[in-house]
């Protein structure tokens, strides 16, 4: 499924890379250690997390995710959004929680 | 006072024992039967006093006093101090290493969160001064005697 | 065929089996009731919305989530990854009667299997 896709039916506002929604999402990640996402995520996951500083833009990089959902309305700061922007990493947010983010883009994927 | 002052250590860095102080004031407080939605307040301000004295406070002490009108609890550490308060107290505003971030502390919630469920909150602190609050949670047991 | 209670509230023996989840400690509070699952290894996250009813999916294996579960009212906490928490984590959460389960999904699927059996978040 499109990036766009998922957008339009989960209801998320994105907040970086909306010249970047036709890649392909191939699952999803939830966590907010970083260690944890680097060691175990994959390719084309969007991870699902409420952690909203700088370094995770390094990570959606580094694991070639399809991109960062930020849930329960978080916000990230200016030094994210920047670094989002130069590094191609869509920032996706929405203000349900990383339990009904999870659970919604899991019932996405398997219809 | 309706309870002899107790003081419980906070060691820094000591991410085993961190968390007894609190749950020792918890138990307190449930011993003297106060209000279970006080109790579970109390104890999440604690907790959270308590977590950033581990990470940010050198060595600290939590201290705990009860009286006819309230519980009043003092969390004191030798920390560097805040550089600024007012920025401290907002949401998501953290100054944690990566390090402590991976332990799942750090969101930056802790100030607000203890201003949240307390009474009354007061901070002071200053750089090179170390970090003193007084979170106080009103019981109304005075009024309940008349 | 689910074991719920009369109200239609999943209980926490209901989510081991979803799961597939191993019981580490306190198993004898499985029949409590999951109004509300949260999903987080962020220990700020979990005391800054406390509810009744709140079950833990989580990653973070130090004590301290025994702490924050204890402290917040938490009725359990599910270890995600099969990585179990510390053994001084297992005896303090057995200490304060706090369920622990351990389940070989991911944050992600675990969440995602729960929310297809009908738990609720924090909209219901």
């Amino acid at each position: 499924m499109r990036l766009a896709d998922v957008v339009q039916r989960l209801e998320l506002k994105v907040l970086v890379g909306s010249d970047l929604l036709d890649r392909k999402v191939s699952g999803g990640y939830a966590g907010d250690l970083l260690s944890d996402v680097m060691a175990n995520s994959a390719a084309g996951q969007l991870w699902i997390t409420i952690q909203s500083h700088v370094n995770i833009v390094a990570v959606g990089v580094l694991r070639e995710l399809a991109g960062i959902i930020l849930s329960q309305d978080r916000l990230p700061d200016e030094a994210t959004l920047v670094r989002a922007e130069q590094e191609k990493v869509p920032l996706i947010q929405s203000s349900r929680s990383t339990f009904e983010v999870s659970g919604l883009l899991f019932k996405l994927l398997n219809e | 006072m309706l309870y002899p002052r107790r003081e419980f250590p906070i060691k820094e860095m000591d991410f085993v024992r961190a968390g007894e102080a609190s749950l020792q004031v918890k138990k307190i407080l449930q011993e003297i039967h106060a209000d279970e939605d006080l109790v579970r307040r109390a104890a999440i301000a604690c907790y959270e006093a308590e977590i950033n004295a581990v990470v940010y406070g050198r060595d600290g002490v939590m201290s705990l006093e009860i009286d006819e009108d309230g519980i009043y609890i003092y969390v004191e550490d030798k920390g560097d101090g805040i550089l600024d308060i007012e920025l401290a107290m907002m949401e998501g505003f953290s100054t944690a290493t990566p390090e402590i971030r991976e332990m799942g502390f750090g969101a930056g919630m802790g100030l607000p969160n203890i201003m949240k469920n307390a009474d009354e909150f007061t901070i002071s602190s200053a750089v090179g001064e170390g970090t003193r609050l007084k979170i106080i949670f009103r019981t109304g047991w005075k009024k309940t005697e008349n | 065929m689910s074991e719920s209670n009369t109200e239609g509230w999943v209980t926490l023996r209901r989510v081991a089996q979803i799961l597939k989840a191993k019981v580490l400690a306190s198993e004898d509070y499985l029949d409590r009731e999951v109004q509300h699952v949260e999903c987080t290894d962020l220990m700020s996250q979990v005391l800054a919305f406390v509810q009744p009813g709140y079950l833990l999916l989580t990653g973070l294996t130090n004590i301290q989530v025994v702490n924050t579960a204890n402290i917040s009212g938490l009725i359990g906490v599910v270890f995600v990854r099969g990585r179990p928490p510390a053994m001084e984590a297992i005896a303090k959460a057995k200490a304060v009667e706090l369920p622990l389960l351990l389940t070989s999904y991911s944050m992600y699927e675990a969440a995602g299997r729960l929310y297809m059996n009908g738990l609720p978040g924090s909209s219901d």
